[in-house]
């Protein structure tokens, strides 16, 4: 399954780095990446494939959360997105 | 790939504005555990509620780890049980209390179906089940009850109305020191749809299949939310145009948790019902819908309005979104359940007359509305049938879920914790509908009923 990773909070130094460490930790790829710092706020997408992965979900959310403290952090299935917002 | 600002606007309508599924019921034909004998045949009951429902708690919360998304309540409802008392004849609290015990041993939060159909008359059971309802409910604590009363095709069965009047208040009179909380379990309908996932008038009909699963979702926070972020001088079209689009988001998100579960659990999928109802959670509230359409509080003119247009735009974004629709469907009116309801409801702003006019383009009816605790039964079967009578000939569900706070007055409160929420005593006319409730017998259908 596909998930989207969603990173959103004060911008920092080295976020980027302990997400994508998480992430290879478990095992999770990671197919896209968008990102941008409006007013010192950092918001993040990232799309990775969780196929590989040993861990559940929410196993991979509590990491990256506890990684990144002061972030908001959200693992969701990508099915979520695109039922919601593609007819 | 995905717009950034979609993916930002689901996760928020989900941390910030009370976004979740909030039912996932199974429904289960119990046909085929009637017996004549009713010990065996609550035992079959039993037993095939474990069967089909055993995994339904522990594949709601996989969902909801697989998909990030709340799942809030998982139920189960049932085969009006006046069809089995039909045929097995006995005690009918056996019933209420074999599925009381089958709901705590799998863990659902309510089960549904302590029911009885008696719009055109009754039949084998049905009186013996009305009778049996105080003590049903005061003897259980997750069975809910419903009672068909009326449709339009059948009219009114006014000799059921006058002993449902009866019933609400002894089964407040049963429990009066919890709350009252029995008569929060029971509701009266006219129209009653036989595959509403919502309680407490979840039933499962006889037309529907032998297991099923219906998909409750809701979010009036959102719907508020994506309001207030609309210009106020936006006009009424832009308004309903955007209730419209975010319906259809929410339904989406029903879509997938319900085609899942039904997959995981290897049973067809039912219905989505689209209904927006509310909590008692800040900021889930359907009254703050219409306050932020543009009313000073809810329950002033211009309610029924806004409330008509707000059910319209409902039903059709998720109409679009599913081809599934069905169960109740519009924006739900509790009073005790919603925070905005509440605060009207104790400056006086709301009344149950108000109530009743909105119950009429809504898709229920007078809903966990707290009344005097020394209101006669004939008063409440009254407002039962002015209830029906609004469902009857306007071909929708209506219903009639009222709490008689015994020993409790006028702007004193009852609390029921949890979902149920809490709400103050609201006045009733106390003038006496005695006599033409004693008359009994029938409404006949209206013209309505003679589309064929």
């Amino acid at each position: 399954m596909k998930a989207i990773i969603t990173v959103v909070g004060k911008d920092m130094i080295g976020i980027m780095a302990k997400v994508s460490n998480v992430a290879a930790e478990a095992q999770a790829n990671i197919l896209e990446v968008t990102q941008s710092v409006l007013d010192g706020y950092f918001a993040m997408i990232m799309l990775v494939d969780l196929s590989a992965m040993s861990w559940d979900v929410d196993e991979l959310e509590k990491a990256l959360r506890k990684n990144a403290e002061g972030m908001q952090i959200h693992v969701m299935h990508e099915d979520v997105f695109t039922s919601m917002h593609h007819v | 790939m995905l717009n950034v600002s979609d993916i930002l606007e689901t996760i928020s309508m989900i941390e910030d504005e009370n976004l979740d599924i909030r039912t996932i019921t199974m429904g289960i034909s119990l046909l085929d555990c009637a017996d004549s004998d009713i010990d065996h045949s609550c035992e079959k009951i039993y037993n095939k509620i474990l069967r089909l429902a055993g995994n339904l708690v522990a594949t709601g919360e996989r969902i909801e780890k697989k998909y990030g998304i709340p799942i809030v309540n998982k139920r189960v409802s049932v085969t009006p049980i006046a069809m089995l008392l039909g045929a097995s004849g006995g005690d009918p609290v056996k019933y209420a209390v074999t599925l009381d015990k089958a709901a705590k041993a799998i863990g659902v939060n309510f089960i549904g179906g302590y029911s009885a159909l008696v719009q055109k008359g009754f039949s084998a059971g049905d009186k013996e089940l009305i009778a049996s309802i105080p003590e049903a409910l005061a003897k259980t604590d997750y069975v809910c009850s419903s009672i068909n009363v009326g449709s339009t095709k059948a009219g009114i069965n006014m000799d059921a109305v006058a002993m449902m009047g009866k019933v609400v208040r002894e089964t407040a009179e049963m429990t009066k020191d919890r709350q009252c909380i029995g008569a929060a379990k029971l509701v009266v309908f006219c129209n009653a749809p036989e595959d509403n996932p919502f309680m407490a008038g979840a039933f499962h009909g006889p037309g529907e299949p032998d297991c099923i699963i219906n998909v409750g979702v809701s979010g009036p926070g959102v719907v508020r939310s994506a309001l207030a972020k609309m210009d106020d001088r936006d006009d009424l079209l832009k308004v309903a145009d955007k209730i419209k689009k975010t319906a259809f988001k929410i339904t989406r998100m029903g879509q997938l948790v319900g085609s899942e579960a039904a997959k995981m659990l290897g049973v067809p999928f039912g219905i989505i019902d689209l209904s927006l109802a509310p909590t008692p959670a800040i900021g889930d509230s359907v009254a703050h819908i219409l306050e932020e359409i543009g009313l000073e509080q809810c329950g002033s003119c211009g309610t029924t309005a806004a409330l008509a247009m707000l059910n319209d735009a409902v039903k059709k974004g998720g109409v679009m979104a599913s081809g599934q629709v069905g169960g109740l469907s519009g924006a739900f009116i509790p009073v005790t359940e919603d925070q905005g309801m509440i605060n009207a409801a104790r400056a006086k702003s709301l009344s149950v007359e108000k109530l009743e006019a909105m119950t009429a383009v809504c898709s229920v009816g007078l809903d966990m509305i707290v009344i005097p605790g020394d209101t006669p039964a004939d008063v409440i079967s009254a407002l039962i049938a002015d209830e029906a009578a609004i469902g009857m000939v306007n071909s929708k569900t209506t219903a009639v879920r009222v709490i008689p706070a015994i020993g409790l007055k006028e702007g004193e409160e009852l609390d029921f914790g949890g979902l149920l929420g809490r709400g103050p005593v609201m006045e009733l006319s106390r003038l006496s509908p005695s006599k033409m409730i004693a008359r009994g017998g029938r409404i006949p259908a209206p013209m309505q009923s003679l589309k064929n």
